[in-house]
């Protein structure tokens, strides 16, 4: 009974924060999204343009989940069932990338034109 | 429901077919302390993950493998605004056009935390309408490329799997987005309405809020990794 109580009081409120904040991460996606064009624009290559466009792309996910999705206030059960099982997929392209080279290597010897 | 009931189940006096998944379902025992209707969407949002997820491993996939050239996606997708030849340009548009998006949802689920309907309403349709502009940019690109001789099996600039991916995940992405217009609004007019003030609910609303930010949240990783990379 308490327990259904605390549910049913949280969800009259639901999630409330200072309209504020929405602003300031509203921003801060702004700068960000102009960075991550700004590597394009400004023509980086190799492996610095990879960790540029890596590094701006996870602090967007993170503000975007973080504040907007509201998970930075969420109990902890609900955040790990959300964010472990796609780490599933990280094995995936682990094993897709690994293949790769030998698929390239067969096809530059069958296949090339 | 206490504990003596569980320990001697008995399947015999339980209810059968779609209502016994029913009770079974909303039996005492709570995992996640937000309301249901919350939960299953984000359990919805987590197996899109997934599907997103694949697309875009698999087009890793095709691209590292294909011997033939990848079409350089700033040159492909720039646009000549004014004599200027811009690169991404279309697409940088279309990624503040949908954080902007974001922007406003957000607020919209604020003002219906406080029961501002009116001002709810009007950013939520906002945000519809954003997203609308979105789609239609998307279009725009689409045919651009169509013209351009791109299919999903065939692409005159380099490698055919370059189409393939490009109507999968743009075409799958923009779908989501058609679909969460659609779905704003609808929650909008029902907000208008008094529908979640009579309830003193507004729940619904950071519900198709979370679904909203989600379709931003995979536009980054398309961003990051379609057209940036």
């Amino acid at each position: 009974m308490v327990n259904s109580q605390v549910i049913n009081d949280g969800q009259a409120h639901g999630q409330q924060h200072p309209i504020g904040l929405y602003l300031k991460v509203w921003a801060l996606l702004f700068v960000l999204s102009t960075l991550s064009y700004l590597v394009d624009i400004l023509g980086f290559t190799g492996y610095l343009r990879g960790f540029l466009i890596i590094t701006f792309m996870l602090l967007k996910a993170g503000l975007i989940m973080c504040f907007f999705m509201h998970l930075y206030w969420e109990r902890l059960a609900l955040v790990y069932t959300i964010l472990m099982p796609p780490l599933a997929l990280l094995v995936l392209m682990g094993l897709m990338a690994w293949e790769a080279d030998y698929i390239f290597f067969i096809r530059t010897i069958f296949f090339s034109p | 429901m206490n504990s003596h009931t569980q320990t001697h189940f008995d399947a015999h006096a339980s209810p059968r077919g779609w209502q016994a998944i029913r009770t079974d379902w909303s039996d005492d025992k709570a995992t996640f302390k937000v309301p249901a209707s919350k939960a299953m969407m984000w359990f919805f949002l987590l197996s899109d993950t997934f599907i997103f997820g694949c697309f875009l491993i698999a087009y890793m996939a095709v691209r590292s493998t294909t011997t033939l050239a990848w079409p350089n996606p700033s040159e492909v997708f720039a646009l000549t605004i004014g004599g200027h030849e811009l690169p991404l340009i279309l697409i940088a548009i279309m990624t503040f056009i949908l954080i902007s998006s974001s922007g406003t949802m957000a607020m919209a689920v604020n003002f219906a935390y406080r029961g501002e309907r009116n001002k709810t309403c009007v950013l939520m349709l906002l945000t519809a309408a954003l997203g609308l502009a979105f789609v239609g940019m998307q279009a725009f690109e689409w045919s651009t490329l169509i013209h351009a001789g791109v299919r999903p099996w065939d692409n005159p600039m380099g490698a055919a799997q370059f189409g393939a991916s490009f109507f999968m995940i743009t075409g799958f992405h923009g779908l989501h987005v058609s679909a969460g217009v659609i779905y704003l609004t609808i929650i909008a007019l029902k907000v208008k309405s008094g529908r979640y003030e009579k309830s003193g609910n507004y729940q619904n609303v950071e519900i198709a809020g979370l679904y909203w930010h989600f379709v931003d949240l995979v536009w980054v990783f398309i961003f990051a990794f379609f057209y940036l990379w």
